[in-house]
C-alpha cells in the first residue's frame, strides 16, 4: 500500500512541478541572470532600483507607460526607498493634468505623490500611431506577462543583433535574437554612457539593462520582499505545528492498536 | 442516526436540544464510528472542506474591492495587488487555492476510483460529489475570466463557443449566453454575479455530500462493511479530526510554498496582459486541471463531436456505479483492475500534458489514443474485468486482516453486493 500511495504522490507531484508550458519554435532561451530577488529570501538590491528608476525616467518613460504605480510607491519599504523629499522632488517634477476647477477648466499642477505615474500618450491610440503601429506596452507588470519574467526583459534588451544573412527586415524593424519571432518594433535606445548615475555607476549596456529590469521586477511585484519573508516565518510556523499535532496524534492513537 | 440517543447535560442545552437538536447532531458528528484502518487518502474530504472555506473567505474579501466592468477589472485587481492591504496575500490565497483545490480533488476522486468507493450503498455520495465537480469546473472557469487578461478572455471565449456547435440553436445559444454578440461587459457581469453563487450551491451540496456519508458511514482500504460501532471503528472525534487535522497542515505547507513563493507558477503569464479583443494569443490554455478534458475536446476533428465527446467523458462517471461489476469493492483485493487503475491514471495525466500542446502532430495521435483509452475503461474494462477478475481473499474484519502466504488465510465470506 505504502508503495502504491507514493508512485501516485509521485506521479501527481511531478506533474505539476515539472509541468513545462508551450515553447515556442523560433525562440532562443532567454539569459539566465542571478538577480537577487531570486529564492526563497530573495530582495532588491536597493541602489539596482533606483539606478533602474533613472533608467526608466531617463530612457523608457518617453514611450512606455507604468500607470498601476504612484510616485509614493517609490518611497515605501521593499522598494527602491527613495526619501520622502526625494520623492516629492520626483513627483514634483512632472506637469500632472487635474480638474475640473470650480470653473470647471482642466488645469496641470506639480505632481504629488499620490499621483499615478504620468503617461506619455493620452490613449493608446496615440501611443500606437507615435510608434510606427506597435503600442509599447504599459509596463507596470510586464515582468509577470512575459514567459521567462525578468531573464526574458533582460535578454530582449541586450539581444539586438544585425540580422542574419537571408534576413531583409522592414524600416523602424528590429533584429533581436529573443524576442519571439526575432522582430521588434522597438529600437535599441540602449548604449555605453548613455545615462549619468548618480552614484558613480559605470553606466555599460549591461549595467542598465540589469538595473532596469530589476526596477521593472520591483514594479511587477512590489510586494516581493514582504511576501517572502512572511512565507519563511508562516513555513515555519506550520512546519512547527505539523510536529506537535504530529506528536498529539501518537499519542491519541496509542490508545489504540492501530498505526497511524 | 445516532446509534445512541443524546441527552445534553445542562437545562439550558436540553431546553434548546428540544426545539432544534443540533447538540444531537453534534455529538452524532463527534461520535461517529469511522473505520479505523482509514489511510491518508482519506484525509482528502477535510482538506476540501479547508479549501471551499479558504476560497470563499477570500473570495468575499476580493468581491468587495474588485469591480466587474471590461474597463476596470484589471486595473482594480491590480489595485487589489498595490493598494488593499495584503491585497496580494488574499489574491495569491484565491488563485493558487483554486488550483490546491482541484489538485485535492482528484485525489479524491482517484481514491474512490482505487477503493471502490462508488458503490453500493455508496452511488448517492458519488453523484453528489460529481456535481460539486462540475460545480467546481464551473466556478473556476468564471474565476479565471474575472481578471479580464488576455488569456481570461480567450478562454472564455473558446468555451463559450463551444455551445454554438448545438445545432439549429447553437448560435443563439451562445448570444444568449454572452449577453451580446461577443464576449463583452456583460459576459463579464454575469460571470461575477454567477462565480460568487456557485460556491454556495457547493456549499449546500457538500452538506448533502456528508450526510449521504453518513448513512451507510466510511468506505475503508479494505472495502469491506463493517459493524459500526465495533473493534474495526474509532470515534470521529479526537482520532480522525487529529489525523484530518496534520494532513491538512502538509497541505497547508505545500499550498503555502506556492502562495509566498512561486504565486504565478500555475498561472498563464499572458492573463497579465489586459483583454483585447483584436489580438489571439498564440496558444490559448486553459488552466492546468481542465487540460485532460481540454485534449479529449481537441481530439476530435468534429467540434459537435469533440463537445459531445469532452461532455460524456464527464457525465460517464454518473453511471460507474453501474458500470462496474465485481462484488469486490478495494482495488486491494482485484490484481487486474489495480493495473487498469494506475494506467487510467498515467492516461489522464498523458492527457492533461498533450492538453497543454499545440494540437498537431504526434500531441494529436497521443491525444486520440488517450481519449479512446479513457473511454475503453469505463465502457468495456469496468464490465469485463468485474466479471473475469479472479479475486484475492477477502479479510472477515479490519481487526484480522488476511495473512499473506499464510497457511489458512482467514477467507471467510464473499461480500454481497448489497449488504
Amino acid at each position: 500500500m505504502i508503495k502504491l500511495n507514493l508512485k501516485l504522490f509521485v506521479i501527481f507531484f511531478l506533474s505539476i512541478i515539472s509541468f513545462k508550458p508551450l515553447q515556442s519554435a523560433e525562440m532562443v532561451d532567454p539569459i539566465k541572470v542571478d538577480w537577487s530577488f531570486k529564492g526563497l529570501t530573495g530582495t532588491f538590491d536597493r541602489a539596482s532600483l533606483q539606478r533602474g528608476f533613472q533608467v526608466y525616467k531617463e530612457v523608457c518613460s518617453s514611450c512606455h507607460s507604468m500607470q498601476y504605480l504612484s510616485y509614493r510607491n517609490l518611497g515605501e519599504p521593499g522598494g527602491p526607498e527613495f526619501s520622502e523629499q526625494e520623492v516629492k522632488a520626483i513627483a514634483a517634477s512632472f506637469e500632472i493634468q487635474d480638474g475640473p476647477d470650480s470653473q470647471g477648466e482642466m488645469f496641470t499642477r506639480p505632481g504629488r505623490p499620490s499621483d499615478k505615474f504620468k503617461n506619455p500618450y493620452p490613449n493608446v491610440q496615440a501611443a500606437t500611431a507615435a510608434n510606427g503601429g506597435a503600442y509599447p506596452p504599459d509596463m507596470s507588470v510586464l515582468v509577470k506577462a512575459r514567459k521567462g519574467g525578468a531573464n526574458y526583459i533582460y535578454s530582449v534588451l541586450v539581444g539586438y543583433e544585425d540580422p542574419p544573412a537571408g534576413v531583409t527586415l522592414d524600416d523602424g524593424v528590429y533584429y533581436n535574437k529573443f524576442m519571439v519571432g526575432n522582430k521588434i518594433k522597438m529600437p535599441n535606445n540602449l548604449m555605453d554612457g548613455l545615462v549619468e548615475y548618480a552614484d558613480g555607476t559605470e553606466s555599460t549596456v549591461d549595467q542598465m539593462a540589469k538595473d532596469v529590469t530589476t526596477f521593472l521586477a520591483w514594479a511587477a511585484e512590489p510586494e516581493l520582499e514582504e511576501r517572502h519573508k512572511t512565507g519563511v516565518k508562516v513555513i515555519i510556523y506550520l512546519v512547527l505545528l505539523t510536529i506537535l499535532v504530529y506528536l498529539s496524534m501518537k499519542k491519541i492513537w496509542s490508545r489504540i492498536d492501530t498505526e497511524v | 442516526m445516532s446509534e445512541h440517543e443524546y441527552v445534553p447535560k445542562s437545562k439550558a442545552g436540553k431546553w434548546f436540544n428540544d426545539r432544534l437538536p443540533l447538540l444531537t447532531l453534534g455529538a452524532h458528528l463527534t461520535d461517529y464510528p469511522t473505520p479505523k484502518n482509514l489511510n491518508y487518502w482519506w484525509t482528502f474530504g477535510g482538506i476540501l472542506t479547508f479549501c471551499l472555506i479558504t476560497q470563499i473567505v477570500t473570495g468575499i474579501v476580493l468581491a468587495m474591492h474588485y469591480v466587474a466592468h471590461a474597463d476596470l477589472a484589471f486595473a482594480s485587481v491590480e489595485h487589489i495587488m498595490r493598494d488593499v492591504n495584503y491585497g496580494w496575500l488574499i489574491r495569491y490565497i484565491h488563485s493558487n487555492g483554486a488550483s490546491m483545490f482541484f489538485l485535492a480533488v482528484y485525489i479524491h476522486i482517484f481514491r474512490s476510483l482505487f477503493y471502490g468507493s462508488y458503490k453500493s450503498p455508496r452511488e448517492v455520495i458519488w453523484i453528489i460529489g460529481l456535481m460539486i465537480y462540475l460545480l467546481m469546473m464551473a466556478a473556476a472557469f468564471m474565476g479565471y475570466v474575472l481578471p479580464w487578461g488576455q488569456m481570461s478572455f480567450w478562454g472564455a471565449t473558446v468555451i463559450t463557443n463551444l455551445f454554438s456547435a448545438i445545432p439549429l440553436v447553437g448560435d443563439s445559444i451562445t448570444t444568449w449566453l454572452w449577453g451580446a454578440y461577443s464576449v463583452d461587459n456583460p459576459t463579464l457581469n454575469r460571470f461575477f454575479s454567477l462565480h460568487y453563487l456557485i460556491p454556495f450551491l457547493i456549499l449546500g451540496l457538500v452538506v448533502l455530500h456528508i450526510w449521504a456519508l453518513h448513512v451507510p458511514g466510511n468506505n475503508n482500504p479494505v472495502g469491506i462493511d463493517i459493524k459500526k460501532p465495533s473493534k474495526d471503528t474509532v470515534p470521529f472525534h479526537p482520532y480522525i479530526t487529529i489525523k484530518d487535522a496534520f494532513a491538512l497542515l502538509v497541505f497547508m505547507i505545500i499550498f503555502a510554498g506556492f502562495v509566498f513563493f512561486t504565486p504565478n507558477v500555475l498561472g498563464h503569464s499572458d492573463n497579465y496582459i489586459p483583454a483585447n479583443p483584436l489580438v489571439t494569443p498564440a496558444h490559448i490554455v486553459p488552466e492546468w486541471y481542465l487540460l485532460p478534458f481540454y485534449a479529449i475536446l481537441r481530439s476530435v476533428p468534429d467540434k459537435l463531436g469533440g463537445v459531445i465527446l469532452m461532455f460524456s467523458a464527464i457525465f460517464i462517471l454518473f453511471v460507474l456505479p453501474w458500470l462496474d461489476t465485481s462484488k469486490v469493492r478495494s482495488a486491494v483485493f482485484r490484481p487486474i483492475y489495480r493495473q487498469f487503475f494506475w494506467i487510467l491514471v498515467i492516461d489522464v495525466l498523458m492527457l492533461g500534458y498533450v492538453g497543454a500542446m499545440p494540437a498537431e502532430g504526434i500531441y494529436l495521435v497521443l491525444a486520440r489514443v488517450g481519449t479512446i483509452y479513457y473511454f475503453l475503461h469505463f465502457i468495456v474494462v469496468m464490465p469485463v474485468v468485474g466479471y473475469l477478475e479472479k479475486t484475492d481473499p477477502i479479510p472477515m474484519s479490519i481487526s484480522e486482516p488476511v495473512l499473506s502466504g499464510g497457511a489458512e488465510p482467514a477467507v471467510a465470506r464473499k461480500v454481497d453486493d448489497k449488504a
